[in-house]
């Protein structure tokens, strides 16, 4: 497997809203985990991103623990970012930044980056020159795979929604994750501008990108995902292929869906 | 005396305004960001010790505060501890005036005044710094920028957009309350021109005094609605 989640579990305070979460994904699969509302849906992609720090369990990816909870010795700030560039994620609320055009949206962090590394490496001003030429260069391509070549000096607040998301789709994209989680990335959407971040999504699906979308999108779910986790009150309920989740007999799967079909007609 | 004569005995009163605006603002502003970070620290005693702090100060007149630090050191017991008085003595001594320079009086006032302002720019900071939604700290750890880089990089100018209308606010009143200067003799402008009346039975330029003000005034509002609208250009 290529993550390997093991027995996450998270309290706040005295509500367990992670109950032991395991589940394991293959390199260049899409997961959609689908759950009512308060399942632990979001809690579970901010453990995995270390917005949260799980209680218990462990994150392996591609043989490598990123995150181990009995480790007892606090890791060094540098490795936890390290490990944390293994995932990317895009927010249901975007979260750009506001001050910085599209462009700065997308190379704030890598340049960032490349400047902590020349100053370690102690490279010439011309190497970390030709280091920002190549993080403009996949910042440009990257906005023309979302279809948003026209707007490099845009404002978040002059784009649309639908537009806004997709630049944070580009941003996350930045850094080559691994692994790219994304938290209901249409719910702060008017239904009819879904559609084109949806696109982008499957785009991402076809070019074999690893993907983990929580999403309250059946349709889509059936769709783009390989494999889908139903959760339910801070557990996996259930597990499996599309096909066989929309044909599950476990009841609480079979309310949730029903519900959704009530919603779609 | 003639108007010219007035207007520089004014200016040299106002040149003590000036002084006292420009060095308060330049110490209360980094010592403002220090106590917002004390409010807002998760170390409890910290954060209580803070609020307490602020409490006390925005709640005592700024002139009792100058009064407090002007006579504080005096009370100490002994003679040698009224630090201001001595200052000001000194001061004349060395430039052979023949009137007492208020130096001493003036570093009194400005400590009020920096301690004074502190807080009530802290209040402000910390208002600015709370509103910016979690999600942008969030959205810069994801991206594997470091505390220092979120807080420069990301948050900081989104701040200042929104304390801006609030400082602006809050220095055009430090502009004005430099005027409680003269509760410990310190001659700024209105203190000139109150001596004018006094000795030389002179009160007009009581009146002209507002000129010196509305303009300064003026120029400040001017620079500092410049600068909101040049953060116009986003939304947050
Ligand atoms: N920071 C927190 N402090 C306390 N409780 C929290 C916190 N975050 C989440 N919870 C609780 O954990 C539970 C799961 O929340 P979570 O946001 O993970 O659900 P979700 O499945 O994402 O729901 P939704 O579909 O509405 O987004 C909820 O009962 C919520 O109240
Ligand atoms: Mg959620």
């Amino acid at each position: 497997m290529f993550l390997e989640v093991k027995n996450i579990t998270k309290k706040f305070g005295e509500t367990n809203v992670l109950k032991g979460i395991d589940f394991g994904l293959e390199k260049g699969q899409v997961l959609s985990i689908i759950g009512s509302s308060g399942s632990g849906k979001t809690t579970l992609l901010r453990c995995l991103n270390f917005l949260e720090t799980p209680d218990t369990g462990t994150i392996f990816v591609d043989g490598d623990c990123i995150f181990n909870a009995a480790d007892t010795g606090k890791k060094s700030s540098a490795e936890a970012r390290e490990n944390r560039l293994s995932f990317g994620l895009v927010f249901q609320s975007f979260n750009l930044f506001p001050q910085y055009s599209v462009m700065e949206n997308l190379m704030l962090a890598p340049k960032l980056r490349a400047k902590e590394e020349a100053k370690k490496k102690r490279l010439k001003k011309a190497t970390l020159n030709k280091m920002y030429a190549e993080i403009e260069k996949k910042a440009v391509s990257l906005l023309a795979s979302v279809g948003l070549s026209e707007k490099h000096n845009f404002y978040p607040c002059e784009l649309s929604g639908g537009q806004q998301q997709r630049v944070s789709i580009a941003r996350a994209l930045m850094l080559d994750p691994d692994i790219l989680f994304f938290d209901e990335p249409t719910s702060a959407l008017d239904p009819e501008i879904t559609g084109e971040v949806l696109k982008v999504i499957k785009g991402l699906a076809a070019h074999n990108m690893t993907m983990i979308i929580v999403t309250h999108e059946m349709n889509f779910a059936r769709e783009v995902s390989d494999k889908i986790i139903f959760m339910d009150e801070g557990v996996v309920a259930a597990e499996g292929t599309p096909e066989e989740i929309f044909a599950s007999e476990n009841e609480r799967l079979h309310h949730f869906l029903a519900a959704f079909n009530g919603d779609a007609e | 005396m003639s108007f010219w004569d007035i207007t520089l005995e004014l200016l040299s009163g106002f040149g003590f305004t000036l002084a006292l605006f420009i060095l308060t603002l330049i110490f209360a502003i980094p010592l403002g960001l220090a106590i917002s970070f004390a409010r807002m620290s998760t170390i409890k005693p910290v954060q209580s010790v803070t609020k307490v702090f602020i409490w006390v100060i925005r709640g005592i007149p700024l002139m009792l505060l100058i009064f407090m630090i002007y006579y504080l050191p005096g009370l100490l017991g002994s003679q040698m501890f009224n630090v201001f008085d001595h200052l000001d003595r000194y001061f004349t001594g060395v430039s052979g005036s023949l009137e007492l320079l208020r130096y001493g009086s003036f570093l009194a006032v400005l400590i009020a005044f920096v301690i004074n302002y502190s807080c009530y720019f802290a209040e402000i900071f910390r208002g600015g710094i709370e509103s910016i939604p979690q999600g942008q700290y969030e959205a810069g750890q994801v991206l594997g920028l470091t505390k220092s880089q979120i807080f420069t990089k990301v948050v900081l100018k989104q701040v200042i957009k929104r304390i801006l209308p609030p400082m602006t606010n809050e220095i055009i009143t430090l502009v004005k309350d430099t005027a409680l200067a003269n509760a410990i003799a310190v001659p700024e402008i209105i203190l000139c021109a109150k001596d004018l009346a006094s000795i030389k039975a002179i009160v007009w330029p009581l009146f002209y005094t507002a000129v010196f003000y509305l303009i300064f005034v003026g120029l400040l509002t001017i620079i500092l609605g410049k600068a909101e609208k040049k953060l116009s250009y986003f939304k947050a």
